[in-house]
């Protein structure tokens, strides 16, 4: 009993010192991070003469980003549970169609259409959520059902109440409304007019709004999209809730074993991505003034590649919510800028593919460098 | 006092009273009766090894001990006093945890969100719970200061880790978060030397800590070189428990083999198992 107390601090030689600089650059973001870099530059470089770059343009690809990182978030989420949700884009219809229904056709307040729909929805995504964890079954598969089921719910309903696929005047009935501005609404007007007044952004120059600004402020999409991914980010990666949601993903089994509700987790985390898709179907239809039989197709898809493009992992445990908003904010970009650097439109797919198997490619490499995985 | 070795330091207090005692437990799945009277107790501060070889009814033993299966017969006291555990979370509740071969750690989580996995602490701001990260690394780089691991930082994924530093991790973690008893079932089966002697190193600290640990193994050498007492496990029954220094190699693998066939056996080997 007598050597108790052995010199501990020594250093084991077979652990590299990493330098401050490559550590800051060894993250789940760095695709995500390279990717964006990359895009903006090669816009910058190609297209900065096309409008792309001045206050109308930017409006317009971050709305379309923004539209992304909704969706993207609840994803990648999910995605780091350990589960996949193929019923986004269905959800996205069903969800702009109860609206519709609920607020056009039966003539309820704005406000009560948008909260039994979201409701509604995320009770969905519980359903989804319970039927995952009870039977056991891959969620692709029980998703892909829904992805099904919701779309066709969402084109038989109004063919029966009101005989056709798109119900429109929304707009009408949301005039007044207390909730509807909440996702159909614009903040910062005043600021936009006064930097107009300044001259530092475009008025029209004729027609009926002529010296007004042609962006009038920010709409509320964005204002939800930063608001879900700073939540997002901060309930992975700074609560305990958040540890629970890597451990369900990384091995559910050994998560349960340290008393992790893994199941609660799953399920709350289908519930968040249906609120998500609700979320962005609100919007959605609150700027179009309608809702379409067809809207959020293939949604799900362009959710996963933005959060696959971020960094996570697609068998779950491992991600980032920022990465995931940076994978939406490059897709958003290139298919908008795409179009303002004249390229012919269907080449979008050629870009995209190129730009996920390099980011998929980039994002495994860092991945082994983290965990060692071999 | 027994001789001291590499990974065996000091002898437990002999007249201490057993945290666990089971008392001729039986279990019968249907018409098999997997175990057929088993005693074993557990003290604080040593090491018991459990020996037996592949369908002696180790597994089916710890998991009656550490509340996965109910006992079809026999007594369990805790601490003195009769128990019954309902489910897995009871045993872990009283202080018995268990540390499986293919343990609960998650490789793509850094040390310290696996150190805390379901016991995180929390520090509120604004109302709000939060992880307390600091905190979390700080008793993590701490925690694995003293089980002789050092990590690079608490974020460095348990994947870079060795199989036997993972063992040590999931160890030093159930001691911390308050096990009494340390059910460690077969944790250097699949190690190479270095690591087995990482893990056995381990065990001896926790065990001078005061907590009691259960060894599980196959392996006659890495049990005498740890344990303090061993029960033999054969088809179902116990065959005896030894003190440290009371039996050797030989007859520990005879009563495991339950016979004369391995005595044979060793003989055409010359003594390599």
């Amino acid at each position: 009993m007598s050597n108790a107390a052995q010199p501990t601090a020594k250093t084991d030689e077979r652990i590299k010192d990493i330098s401050a600089f490559r550590k800051a650059l060894i993250r789940p973001e760095l695709g995500g991070i390279v990717g964006t870099i990359a895009v903006f530059t090669f816009f910058l470089l190609f297209a900065f003469d096309s409008g792309m770059f001045n206050s109308q343009g930017v409006m317009n690809w971050s709305t379309v980003s923004a539209q992304f990182m909704i969706i993207a978030v609840g994803a990648c989420l999910l995605m780091i549970a350990g589960e996949f949700d193929l019923s986004v884009g269905s959800m996205i219809g069903f969800a702009g169609m109860m609206i519709a229904i609920f607020s056009v056709t039966y003539g309820w307040p704005v406000w009560l259409a948008i909260i039994i729909t979201f409701v509604l929805c995320t009770a969905i995504g519980a359903l989804n959520g319970w039927i995952v964890v009870r039977t056991g079954l891959p969620s692709f598969i029980v998703t892909l059902a829904f992805l099904f089921i919701l779309r066709g719910f969402t084109i038989f309903l109004p063919q029966v109440i009101e005989r056709k696929t798109i119900i429109g005047g929304i707009i009408d009935v949301s005039e007044g409304d207390w909730l509807a501005p909440v996702f159909g609404g614009k903040i910062f007007g005043g600021l936009f007019t006064w930097l107009a007044d300044a001259g530092m952004i475009a008025t029209f120059e004729r027609g009926t709004k002529a010296g007004q600004p042609v962006v009038d402020g920010i709409p509320m999409l964005i204002v939800w999209a930063i608001i879900l991914i700073i939540f997002g980010h901060v309930l992975l990666t700074k609560t305990k809730f958040g540890n629970w949601i890597f451990a369900a993903g990384g091995d559910a089994e050994a998560a349960r074993n340290s008393g992790v509700p893994v199941n609660r987790v799953k399920i709350l985390m289908f519930m968040f991505t249906a609120f998500c898709a609700t979320v962005f179907a609100v919007c959605q239809v609150m700027e179009f003034g309608s809702a379409g039989a067809d809207r959020g197709l293939l949604k799900e898809f362009e959710a996963i590649i933005a959060v696959v493009i971020g960094g996570a992992l697609l068998t779950g445990g491992y991600g980032s919510v920022l990465g995931a908003a940076l994978g939406a904010l490059i897709f958003g970009v290139v298919q908008q800028g795409l179009f303002f650097a004249g390229v012919e439109s269907s080449l979008f797919r050629v870009f995209l593919g190129v730009i996920l198997l390099g980011a998929v490619i980039l994002n495994t490499y860092i991945r082994r460098m983290i965990t060692g995985e071999r | 006092m027994t001789a001291e070795t590499k990974f065996h330091h000091g002898d437990p207090l002999s007249d201490v009273k057993p945290i666990i005692e089971m008392r001729n437990i039986e279990k019968h799945f249907g018409r098999v009766i997997a175990l057929a009277g088993v005693s074993f107790d557990v003290k604080p501060g040593e090491c018991h090894c459990l020996l037996g070889d592949n369908g002696a009814g180790k597994s089916t033993f710890i998991k009656t001990m550490s509340g996965v299966h109910k006992p079809t017969a026999g007594e369990i006291y805790f601490e003195g006093k009769p128990l019954h555990f309902e489910d897995p979370r009871d045993a872990i509740a009283a202080g018995i945890a268990t540390v499986h071969q293919h343990l609960a750690m998650i490789p793509m989580m850094s040390v310290s969100r696996n150190f805390f996995m379901g016991n995180e602490p929390t520090r509120k701001v604004a109302g709000l719970s939060f992880l307390d990260k600091k905190k979390a690394d700080a008793i993590t780089m701490e925690e694995m200061r003293k089980m002789g691991i050092n990590l690079r930082g608490p974020d460095q994924a348990v994947g870079t880790l060795s199989g036997g530093e993972r063992q040590t991790v999931a160890i030093a973690r159930a001691v911390h978060f308050g096990a009494k008893i340390l059910i460690l079932d077969e944790p250097t089966s699949a190690l190479g030397v270095r690591q087995t002697s990482n893990v056995l190193a381990t065990i001896d600290r926790v065990r001078k800590q005061g907590v009691g640990v259960v060894f599980i193994s196959h392996n006659v050498r890495h049990a005498l070189a740890v344990g303090d007492r061993f029960t033999v496990l054969n088809r179902g029954k116990t065959l005896g428990t030894a003190k440290r220094g009371e039996i050797s190699s030989e007859e520990l693998q005879d009563l495991m083999a339950g016979g004369q066939e391995l005595a044979q056996l060793e003989g055409s080997l010359g003594g390599t198992v």
